[in-house]
This record gives structure tokens, sequence and C-alpha cells, in this order.
């Protein structure tokens, strides 16, 4: 890591799968503080908006509102956030099933609990959509049922979109953190990175850099897809 | 692709665990509760027909929710549905996992249906929560599939008193097997008696292999701040919030609490914003028998 500093991320903890998240960027070597408070954002390059219950969440949100202008504030400098399951939800632009209050910070809608309860929550052998083997854990899991243009998807399941990347927001209705699968957190990291290097450097283009740094972290195949590529994605 | 798919793992059963951490967890007896709970922030409710503390009051045989009142409450609410079944009384479960619940708590509130042992747990698909006093009675459980841990404190009586003792004696316990030599686990196992696998896999790890959540007297704000500072990662609150003076207040206090339980500012505040709490009993001035925290082992 000679001269680049490691991205700084941190893990939203009002509730949820925060410490999985905590405990999968420890594997890779990034310790993550665990943030409560809107003005702890001020020290991050990305933040992990982790799984738990989104209701719970948006209620520990309107105690604090802050929050509703600190998020898209830190999305407005190009912080970097990683929502996963009910942190999706959170970022979505419309949320149906019940229809609640979300951030829209990323051009998907979503169906809350769209495949049922616990008892059809699963474990899946997934891939990339390049065709990498990507590990899932779907925990009554909400549906992606529109993506807007200039969305990468980065992995499906059954048809559906479940990894989905726009700009600086990386979003998985699965639970990476609940695997030993490093990918996805490396991708998050990559991003990161990409923030970190362009706060520092006043200026954006440090994609490469990025690159390098989750490279010489972990095994490089994961954070390919850090590279941007608009032609990418598959349609449908 | 379908083929492919694994339901009712470990890791799937855990996974909902640790989507709840952070939170509390409420006892509910009807679709107004339920609507009240999930509106102050609950992570899941706990569909019952009396809270404990009126199950205390009543006496009698405490069985298995009615499965209509289960199915209006899962009806009404988005957040994850639990229900409890009687230690032993594998029937109940196997009715409650085709209700589709969200996770079986086998619970020592209900009267137990069998003295001698407890449900095979990876028998079900639904995860399920186990009560213990200790680490010993802990790997037992998760030995048997218990895919979340909570300690059995006393409940229904607004007293914390046990539920900290629980926390510590396996807090504690944890913390010993980590300082042993590998040589003396086998020796420990048996003392503890819990399975070996798990008692070396705590001793490395220096945690549960499951989450770990806290029940039994919880009725303030500070009492789940307690717990949680204690080693606890979320918090069940039985009769502590609906025989609270004000519930949807009370409910919302605990709530924040379970967020910021180490933030003693934030914890005045909330505790300020309430009313009176449940009357608590006395440990002590209970006979034996009244003691729910005894069944199982």
């Amino acid at each position: 890591m000679t001269g680049r500093r490691l991205p700084r991320v941190g893990v939203l903890a009002l509730q949820g799968g925060f410490d999985a998240h905590v405990r999968a960027l420890a594997r890779l070597g990034v310790e993550a503080p665990e943030i409560r408070h809107p003005h702890q954002l001020d020290a991050l390059d990305g933040l992990v908006l982790p799984g738990g219950e989104s209701t719970t969440l948006l209620k520990l949100m309107e105690h604090e509102p802050r929050w509703w202008h600190a998020l898209p504030a830190f999305h407005q400098r190009r912080g970097v956030l990683f929502g996963t399951c009910a942190g999706v939800i959170l970022l979505a632009r419309k949320v149906s099933h019940p229809e609640q209050r979300s951030l829209g910070l990323l051009d998907v809608d979503v169906d809350r609990n769209a495949y049922g309860r616990q008892l059809v929550s699963c474990e899946v052998p997934g891939s990339w959509t390049d065709g990498r083997s990507l590990e899932m854990v779907f925990i009554r899991a909400p549906r992606i049922t529109r993506t807007g243009d200039g969305l990468e998807v980065l992995a499906r399941h059954e048809g559906d979109p479940v990894l989905v990347r726009q700009g600086t927001v990386l979003a998985a209705t699965f639970h990476p953190e609940l695997t030993a699968d490093g990918g996805v957190h490396e991708l998050f990291l990559a991003m990161s990175a990409g923030a970190s290097n362009r706060s520092e450097a006043g200026h954006e283009s440090a994609v490469p850099d990025a690159i390098s740094v989750c490279a010489e972290a972990s095994h490089s195949e994961g954070s390919r897809v850090g590279a941007s590529r608009p032609d990418g994605a598959p349609s449908g | 692709m379908m083929d492919t798919q694994k339901t009712g793992t470990l890791r799937v059963k855990s996974g909902l665990a640790e989507m709840l951490k952070g939170g509390v967890i409420m006892d509910v007896t009807d679709v107004e509760q339920a609507k009240i709970a999930e509106d102050a922030g609950a992570v899941a409710v706990m569909a019952l027909e009396r809270v404990p503390s009126d199950i205390r009051r009543d006496g009698g045989v405490a069985r298995m929710s009615h499965p209509t009142m289960i199915r209006e409450i899962m009806k009404a609410v988005s957040i994850p549905v639990m229900a409890k079944c009687r230690i032993g009384h594998f029937v109940e479960a196997q009715i409650l996992q085709s209700l589709g619940v969200d996770y079986i708590d086998e619970s020592e509130v209900l009267t137990p249906a069998d003295e001698a042992n407890h449900i095979d747990k990876f028998d079900f698909d639904v995860p399920v929560v186990c009560g213990a006093r200790d680490l010993g009675e802990a790997l037992r459980r998760i030995g048997e599939g218990a895919a979340l841990m909570r300690t059995k404190g006393e409940a229904g009586t607004g007293n914390i008193v046990e539920a900290v003792r629980h926390m510590r004696a396996i807090m504690g316990g944890i913390r010993r097997l980590t300082t042993l030599d590998s040589g003396e686990l086998m020796a420990e196992a048996k003392n503890l008696g819990a399975p070996f696998d798990l008692v070396r896999w705590v001793a490395e790890n220096g945690k549960l292999p499951v989450p770990n959540f806290s029940a039994g007297g919880i009725a303030t704000p500070a009492d789940a701040a307690l717990v949680m500072q204690l080693g606890a990662e979320s918090v069940f609150v039985g009769s502590g919030i609906f025989k609270s003076a004000d519930p949807p207040r009370h409910a919302r206090a605990i709530v924040k609490a379970a967020t910021h339980f180490r933030e003693p500012e934030i914890l005045a505040d909330v505790s300020a914003e309430i009313g009176e709490a449940m009357p608590g009993l006395e440990i002590d001035k209970l006979a034996p028998e009244e003691l729910l925290a005894g069944r199982g082992w």
C-alpha cells in the first residue's frame, strides 16, 4: 500500500447486519467503524447500509432527521454507498409492499419481501454477469422490479437483477457479508479507494489507482468489475 | 438453478438473526399491539396469547398460541413474526413452521412438554431460538441446531437480575474458554456438559457460533442497554412494553436505547421521555415452582 491510503469505510449501525459487514471487511484487512451519527460520515469515503428491518431503520432515521440530509450530501460529494437487502430498500427510488419513504439515490424500484418469508430464504451458488462464481445468501429478500437507464447489472438470479451499480452506489439484494466470498466487498473497497484518491488529489479519475489498491488487498479477479464498463451490463 | 438452491441451512437461519441485531423483538398479543410494535421500530414481533407476566398470574398450562391469531399478526405487519412452542413439543414446532412464521422460540415461558429432551432443531427449515442460563446450556442448544441464543432471564418479572446473571455466565464462560490450553478443552467440555467441537470452536473464536440476544426481565431502556453492554446483540422485551404506562412511547424509547446502548446522554434523553415501567417482582419472593428459568436444561 506504499504511499496510498486505504479507503476509509464505515458501516451504518443503527440496526441490522452491521456486525457481519464489519467482520467481512476485517477479513479483507480493513477496519470499519460502526456509524451511528450523521457527523461521522465526514471522515468516510464509503459507507455500508446493511440489511436489517427497513421499517426499523426508517424509524431510527426519523428520530434523527439529519440522516435525510447527511446521506444525500455524502452521495453528492461522491462518497460511495453500498446497500445490502434493507439497505437497497433505503437507497431505492420507489418502494412497494408496503410503500415507504426512501432516499432515492439509486434508480431502481423495489418490492419489499417479494419472494416470501424466512422459509424461502436460501443460499445460491450464483455468478457475476461475466461468469465468475458468486455465492449468494438471500434472507427475506427484496426484489428489484425496475432498473433505470445507465445502471449496470453485475449479477442476476433467476432473471432478476440482484447486484447493481450506478455511479458511486453499489447495491445487493443478497448478503455477501454472510459468505466467505469477498468479491463484492472488494468491489466496494475499490470504489471507495477511488473516492479516497479523488478527495486527496482534488480531482476525479483515480480509478486505476483504486483497482491496484484492491488488487494488493486480495485476488484481483473481484475488482475487475470495479472498472467502469458502460457496455458491461446485459440488457433485459 | 432451482435444484442448487438450499433453504433452511444454518447460515440462512442464523443469517436472519444477524439482520435482527441492534434491535428489539417485542411480545404482542393481538394485531393492534403488533402494529404499535412495528410502528415503534421493533425488528420483529413475538406473537403469543398472553405476555409472560399474565401467564405467571394466571397459572395453568401455557401452550402454543392459536394459529388464527398468529396468522392475523403475520398478515398485519411486514416485519418478521416469531412464535413460541413448548420445550420438546416438536409437533407445535411443526405447526408453527407450516404457518410460515419466521422464527420459532422453544420457550421456557410455556409449560414444558418434555422434561428430558429439547427439540431436534436441525429437523426444521424455520430457525429456532432457545434460552440459556450459562455457556454449557447455550452450547447444548446450539448442538441441537438452535440458530440463535438468548438469555432466559426470568420472564414476566420486570426484574433484570436474572438476565444479567445469565449473560455474565455466558460471556464469562466464553472468556474463560479462550484462556485454556487446547489440552484442557475436553475436560472443560465435560464440565460444561457441552459438545466438544462447539467448545473448541468457542475457544478459538471467542464468541458463540450463533448470535446471542437477551431476554427475561427487560423493562426499561437502561435495562436494554445494560444487557447489551454486557454482550447481548439484541433484546427481547416481553411484558415490559405492553405492561408499561405508555406502550408506544416505551417501545420507541427501548428501540433507541438498543441502537445507542453505549451513549449515556441519549439513554438519559429516552429515559426521560417514558412514563412508568411495568411493576417489578423480586425473584426471592417467588416460590421455586414459579421460576421459569429452571425449565429445560
